[in-house]
């Protein structure tokens, strides 16, 4: 096969090829640096690339191969990781300045359980500052650029890793999810997005945004592929008190059955009311009745606090923000302004210095959220909101096995569009913000396109820890359509 | 319920944010219109509900008390902006008196 014809394949070809023997590890890594040089000028997916350290691990890998080929499923895998998750000696940003030249000394979990099975990591991908955002118009950096409209934002927060993975400059990629920040990108990039079940991925290493929100998940080509990496990087971690103690399955197994018979599909109405774009909401409308024809069984169901998602989720998202990033102080890492008079005045200097706005002004909600006076009227109100959500989901999981919705009320915008508009901005998380606040998982994956040409997804969410089923639907759905067969023409 | 610049004063020095003064007006507004949207949450009856910080509903997680490896001193001060004798040194703190 022609190396330049190599970046095309999913996950699943190329560890098939891969196994075979019939491409090395080095002629990867050359393949996908190939493609990322062509591209990467019009879309912005990286802001560190690692090509000469994966040149060296993959001559390694080489060496160490000749004559068996005994491998592990990740081996000699071209992967990008979001530049929130640490990588040991590389550069892990956030997209702020207050951690330009932050190199973290030791992987998270997920990188140390990717690169124990020897994987390929090309770059660290864009995102919002601090993953605060959905277009990565937030990065301190420059934005990413949309691979089907290069006048269109990727959406965020995982913006850098959707686009590589859309535009083909990674077999797969790892992104984040605390409101949303892998399915949005994901869908309006037309690639699949996993959100785990809280629990399911270890955080460890994960910059903290939320931490009772936020989760690591596979970004792909394919269903496939979301099985496969969910796979390698799901399981209980010591050094995340939050991670379950559950077994992680085959989730390839999952694919095997092609029907959705006695599948039970629910359909809330509050999901498909004022505000969604006509042309996203019969492509969702379609992408139900293709699940009802391969046998599952639609029903509608009701989740009335819907409506109170977005709010809840910006008292509660900043709340534990404004916490979380208290460690930035100018005194251990990353950014400490010149010239302080006093360690208050440096407190100051290096928050004023290092914060871009997004995430000042999110520290600023969730300080004044949670200050005195207002902790119960806000903060405490949302918290009990977000029992409510949990417990419709949980009702609603008495009764069907999956909740089908929109990811995105739109199609991806344009740069600039929302903006100087922070609320419009927020209220575009509205239908993946849910599955965060419930603990759920949840995939996002292409169900069409709109008239400009623009990719358009639809969303799956399961009870906890039944990724299994989520992926069941999603490769059924996915294997009767092909949306995959039409990709970006940009090269 | 109006918060003014002063409240916005106020919360940047609790947040340890140094603002201009465009910012705190650009915030001021901001904060507003958010806090604003989000009174709607007022409007769902939430009497004797539990709050949930956390989905698992776990509390603590404890493993045995044992010397574990960890980072080096090196490692630990890699990234600091300013070290001396394995320590972190920042502006003095305590007043000669």
């Amino acid at each position: 096969m022609s190396l330049t014809l190599l970046h095309k394949l999913t996950l699943s070809e190329l560890q098939r090829k891969f196994t075979a023997g019939d491409v090395t590890a080095t002629e990867i890594v050359r393949a996908y640096f190939l493609r990322v040089t062509q591209v990467e000028p019009k879309v912005n997916a990286y802001l560190t690339q690692c090509k000469e350290a994966a040149l060296v691990q993959a001559e390694r890998l080489d060496q160490a191969l000749k004559g068996w080929r005994k491998t592990t499923p990740m081996m000699a895998m071209p992967l990008a990781v979001k530049d929130n998750i640490c990588t040991e000696g590389v550069r892990t940003t956030c997209a702020s300045r207050m951690l330009d030249t932050f190199v973290p000394p030791y992987d998270a979990t997920v990188v140390a359980k990717l690169r124990a099975q020897n994987y390929l990591l090309l770059g660290k991908t864009n995102l919002d500052e601090f993953a605060m955002g959905s277009s990565t118009e937030n990065s301190a950096f420059g934005a990413s650029r949309n691979p089907w409209n290069i006048q269109t934002v990727p959406g965020g927060s995982s913006g850098g890793s959707a686009v590589a993975v859309a535009a083909d400059e990674c077999v797969a990629a790892l992104g984040s999810d605390t409101g949303g920040s892998i399915r949005q990108p994901a869908a309006f990039c037309g690639v699949v997005g996993l959100k785990p079940t809280y629990g399911r991925v270890s955080r460890y290493g994960l910059v903290a945004f939320a931490s009772s929100l936020d989760q690591i998940g596979p970004i792909t080509k394919d269903v496939t592929d979301a099985a496969i990496l969910l796979g390698a990087i799901a399981g209980h971690d010591p050094r995340d008190s939050t991670s379950a103690n559950v077994p992680v399955p085959d989730y390839l197994k999952a694919l095997k059955r092609k029907d959705l018979k006695r599948l039970k599909v629910g359909v809330p109405a509050e999901y498909f009311a004022d505000g969604l774009d006509p042309e996203v909401d019969q492509a969702v409308r379609t992408a139900i009745e293709g699940l009802r024809e391969l046998g599952a069984d639609i029903r509608e169901i009701k989740l009335p606090t819907t409506d109170a998602a977005v709010a809840t989720y910006y008292v509660i998202a900043t709340a534990e923000a404004s916490s979380n990033l208290a460690r930035y102080d100018g005194v251990k890492f990353g950014l400490r302004a010149a010239e302080s008079k006093d360690l208050l005045d440096m407190y100051l200097k290096t928050r004023a210095e290092g914060f871009g706005p997004e995430v000042k002004r999110r520290i600023m909600l969730g300080t004044y959220v949670l200050s005195a006076g207002y902790y119960d009227a806000y903060y405490g109100k949302a918290q009990a909101v977000r029992t409510l959500i949990r417990q419709e989901f949980e009702a609603a999981f008495q009764t069907v096995d999956l909740i089908v919705t929109p990811v995105t009320p739109t199609t991806a915008f344009k740069f600039g569009e929302k903006a100087q508009d922070p609320l419009q901005m927020y209220l575009s998380d509205i239908y993946t913000i849910s599955a965060n606040l419930a603990g759920l998982p949840a995939i996002a994956l292409p169900c069409g396109f709109s008239k400009a040409g623009l990719p358009i997804g639809f969303q799956l969410i399961g009870r906890p820890f039944e990724e299994e089923t989520l992926l069941r639907g999603a490769h059924a759905y996915e294997q009767a359509t092909n949306w995959r067969a039409k990709r970006p023409a940009i090269r | 319920m109006e918060i003014t610049k002063q409240e916005v004063e106020k919360v940047a020095k609790l947040a340890r944010l140094a603002l201009t003064e465009a910012e705190t007006t650009a915030f001021s507004q901001q904060l507003n219109q958010i806090v604003a949207y989000v009174q709607k949450l007022k409007s769902f009856s939430t009497e004797g509900v539990e709050p949930t910080s956390t989905v698992p509903g776990q509390s603590n997680v404890f493993r045995p008390d044992q010397v574990q490896a960890s980072l080096s001193t090196e490692q630990a001060l890699s990234n600091a902006p300013d070290a001396e004798a394995q320590c972190f040194r920042v502006p003095k703190i305590i007043q000669e008196s």
